[in-house]
């Protein structure tokens, strides 16, 4: 089958603004938009630029914005998607580097201010792994499967209108710690949370939950931890 | 040309790099150099487990895991070292859970355990619950927890720089030369030790369960340098890739009960393991799907069907687990089969084929972690190597389901505390001019391919394609012979590749053809390799040389590439309490 794929291209070395470019390219049955942006950098324009590494949704590079929503290319088969031409951007929200390719340097940078480690100042015992119950467990289910593709913060409009909010990606981590048995930190992550730029930044608008490529209900989180500090004030 | 100066440089940040990069960090000045961002390294893509003899659910114990691993390696495996790890796996696995990585659990509170393939109790008698997970996000959760402890104790990474040059001189390793993706350019490394952590090479192969990032590079620097690389022949097809993609589709899945069926709905792993059927090793299985295939016993495609041509597939079914079950223990599975091939995994069964998955062999290392450059363990000063990349050799000729995130991890540490043992008695060297202007001038040619015309994609697609069909689950000298010309051939046309772009930032333009180059510098040492070694043995496999042949062939290879030659050499194999017998599930 042809597909027409609509490419935002950028080059800040050109001087010049981005701009969309189309290509058209044939492919497989099954073919993700990952395997068409290969496709034509293989064989049309190999200039062009985009992360990308395990291609079965695991390491979380490849997040872009595909027909308008944030989205794994490797995981979103072409055929799936309803507009053509198909449209590929980058994450929108952060600095452009160079086509599809953005500045995660912030991103990073919020989700290690959640101390997101283990904090448990008691030694663990020898030689047995320290208890925690399958229900205990349950709890870590969902948040420990965020690949931090960035695809939650990227769409998140508090995030838009202010950089130093922690987002909901670092919040899922917080959450990851927060509500683990075996972690005893929330003395020292607390201010970071209870704070402006912290969690009453989110304004529940739910995009985050939307795009979520591992389907993490992260307002969900946000609520409990939210009901974790009030918590604890009183 | 930036210089920068660091005592110790751990190239890669997945399991092996970042566990050794804890320990390092504790004594002294370490950087992680990784072209990938850390937690987008391809241990997290470990779905089914780590294998540690707790016995949270049996009697198991670690002599058990130790007997499992030599029989797996086909008695290639070096006993002293699987004695070491498997002894071992407990005290770390409690070490990794302790970090905080979140385990599945038992009803008691302890880490959940699961079958997996070749993991017994008694020597052989029934399958053991050995395997250590996390629903099916083991390698996930761990990658990311080791990661985490990274950020608490302030590691210092340089993360999308892609490492191109090793400077070895005199026998010594004096550092590196990475190329930085995101701002162009090329920096030197001063070190007083470099650690190969740089994961496998799955992307040889057409069909593979590997991230497009596993080119092998440090292997193919190591061999630049001089080094060699041990049994490389040996490379493992796991059984269950998705059908066409070969995304994996865990072991873990036939630990949990999943059948193997043929096109006739039957579990034909009852003619090649009775005992162990689904769970015997990945050799077995591998080869007995493809025998399946081979016959006429494959499932078709619905092209395939209209077509009236033969399948090239057969099932995992999943069906009798039943949805619930398999939302809990492989909700990773379920995303994939769905996401990936639109199945609905609880309703219907999911083809499935080989797929190229792990590399046993790899640059030779003793048992701490040093570097050794012949067949007499003379050691490389500075250079260490642990994970996929290196040879312990813990996995001889096939390795078990679970000992790789094990091997990564464990020896990941073990040698962090080699390099902290060494660092006082190590110091920087000179680095020699002539290699920094080669580094250089290597990076130059690639930005100054505009007038070539061969396509990178091409040479790349050709490879993989005459890989896959000369040197994968079966082999006979014939094509062996002939893969030999094709890389030849490959090998010369890529001195005229074509390159767009000419831009120094993010080319990754630049940088996959330079993995290619890699490649198809150390690939023929698999070929070499494969030719020379006239037996069956793990997932070696000549049709046209039956059997395991103890008596020429129970040893290592040792690979090297001089004048533009392989010239193989062999090391003996340590055996110690398991004396090589007769290979049955
Ligand atoms: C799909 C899949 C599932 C698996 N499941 C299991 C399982 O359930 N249990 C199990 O035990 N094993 C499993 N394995 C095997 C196991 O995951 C790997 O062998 C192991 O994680 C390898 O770890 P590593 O640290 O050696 O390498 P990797 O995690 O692959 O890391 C390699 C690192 O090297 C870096 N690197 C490479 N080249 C360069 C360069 N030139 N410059 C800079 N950096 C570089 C990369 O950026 C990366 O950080 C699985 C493997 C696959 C592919
Ligand atoms: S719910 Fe909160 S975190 Fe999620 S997108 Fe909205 S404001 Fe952002
Ligand atoms: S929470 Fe979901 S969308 Fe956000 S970074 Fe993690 S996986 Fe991506
Ligand atoms: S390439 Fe890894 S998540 Fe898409």
């Amino acid at each position: 089958m042809q597909y027409t794929l609509r490419v935002y291209r950028y080059d800040p070395e050109s001087g010049q603004p981005g701009r969309l470019v189309d290509y058209t390219v044939e492919l497989e049955k099954g073919a993700t938009v990952l395997d068409a942006l290969g496709e034509i950098k293989a064989h049309q324009d190999g200039s062009l630029v985009y992360r990308r590494s395990c291609r079965s949704g695991i390491c979380g590079s490849c997040a872009m914005k595909i027909n308008g929503f944030n989205r794994l290319a490797c995981e979103t088969q072409v055929e799936s998607l309803g507009r053509k031409p198909i449209h590929v951007e980058p994450l929108p929200g952060f600095k452009p580097i160079k086509d599809l390719v953005v500045d995660l340097e912030p991103f990073w940078n919020n989700l290690h201010r959640t101390l997101p480690w283990l904090i448990n100042p008691n030694p663990p015992p020898t030689d047995k792994e320290r208890p925690q119950s399958p229900e205990e467990f349950a709890w870590l289910e969902m948040p420990m499967t965020c690949i931090l593709c960035a695809s939650c913060t990227s769409s998140c409009p508090s995030f838009w209108a202010d950089r130093t909010y922690l987002g909901p990606a670092a919040l899922n981590k917080a959450f990851r710690y927060e509500f683990d048995t075996r972690d005893q930190g929330f003395g020292q992550r607390r201010d970071t949370l209870d704070n402006r730029h912290g969690l009453w930044r989110c304004h529940t608008i739910m995009n985050c939950n939307d795009c979520c490529p591992k389907h993490i209900r992260i307002t969900e989180e946000i609520s409990w931890l939210k009901r974790k500090v009030v918590e604890e004030k009183y | 040309m930036i210089v920068h100066n660091h005592e110790v440089v751990i190239i890669g940040a997945g399991m092996a790099g970042l566990r050794a990069a804890l320990e390092v960090s504790k004594v002294g000045d370490v950087a992680v150099l990784t072209k990938v961002y850390p937690t987008r390294s391809h241990s997290g893509a470990a779905q089914g487990g780590m294998a540690a003899a707790l016995g949270n659910l049996d009697g198991d114990n670690w002599e058990f895991h130790m007997f499992d691993t030599v029989k797996g390696s086909d008695y290639l495996g070096d006993q002293d070292a699987i004695e070491f790890m498997c002894r071992n796996a407990p005290e770390l696995m409690y070490e990794v859970e302790h970090m905080g990585t979140p385990f599945s659990r038992t009803p008691e509170g302890k880490i959940a355990q699961r079958r997996f393939g070749g993991h017994t109790l008694n020597f052989g008698e029934k399958p053991a619950l050995r395997a250590c997970y996390s629903a099916d996000y083991t390698g996930h959760v761990v990658l990311h927890c080791l990661y985490d402890q990274c950020v608490k104790n302030s590691v210092r990474f340089y993360s999308e720089f892609q490492v191109t040059y090793l400077i070895v001189k005199d026998g010594i390793c004096r550092g590196i030369a990475a190329w930085d993706i995101r701002n162009g350019g090329l920096h030197v490394f001063n070190t007083k030790a470099v650690l190969f952590a740089t994961g496998g090479y799955g992307r040889v192969y057409r069909i593979t369960s590997n991230a497009l990032a596993n080119t092998g590079d440090g292997l193919g620097l190591a061999l630049r340098a001089g080094l060699p690389l041990e049994d490389m022949e040996f490379v493992q097809f796991h059984p269950t890739g998705l059908y066409r993609s070969g995304i994996l589709m865990t072991e873990g899945a036939r630990g949990e009960g999943a059948y193997l069926l043929n096109k006739d709905g039957e579990r034909f792993m009852k003619r090649y393991a009775p005992t162990l059927m689904e769970l015997a090793p990945r050799d077995l299985t591998s080869r007995s799907i493809q025998t399946e295939i081979n016959e006429g016993r494959g499932v078709q495609s619905p092209e395939q069907q209209a077509k009236g041509e033969p399948g090239d597939a057969v099932y995992l079914d999943l069906r009798h687990l039943g949805r619930e079950k398999l939302k809990a223990v492989l909700p990773q599975i379920f995303d994939i089969a769905e996401n990936f091939m639109g199945i609905d995994p609880a309703k219907d069964p999911v083809p499935i084929q080989p797929t190229s998955h792990y590399s046993m062999g790899g640059i030779p290392v003793t048992i701490q972690g040093r570097v050794i450059r012949d067949a007499q363990s003379t050691e490389v000063p500075g250079l260490y190597a642990a994970g996929e990349c290196a040879c312990v050799s813990i996995h001889g000729a096939n390795r078990l389901g679970c000992n790789s995130t094990l091997d990564a991890t464990f020896h990941g540490r073990h040698v962090g505390r080699t390099i902290a043992r060494d660092l006082p008695s190590l110091s920087y060297h000179d680095l020699p001019p002539e290699a920094m202007r080669e580094a250089q001038a290597e990076m130059n040619w690639y930005f100054d391919r505009s007038s070539g015309t061969e396509n990178v994609a091409d040479i790349r697609g050709e490879l993989q394609n005459t890989m896959q069909k000369n040197v994968a689950i079966f082999r006979e000298e014939k094509a062996l012979t002939a893969q030999l010309d094709i890389i030849q051939n490959l090998q010369r046309r890529f001195k005229n590749i074509h390159i767009n772009d000419r831009n120094q930032r993010f080319n990754t333009e630049v940088m996959e053809a330079y993995e290619l180059g890699n490649l198809l510098n150390f690939v023929e040492t698999i070929v070499v390799g494969a030719l020379e070694r006239e037996e069956c043995r793990g997932a070696h496999w000549r049709t046209d040389h039956p059997g395991r042949n103890d008596v020429e062939w129970l040893k290592h290879t040792l690979a090297y590439r001089e004048d533009g030659k392989i010239r193989l050499d062999y090391k003996p194999v340590v055996i110690t309490r398991f004396q090589p017998k007769e290979r049955k599930y």
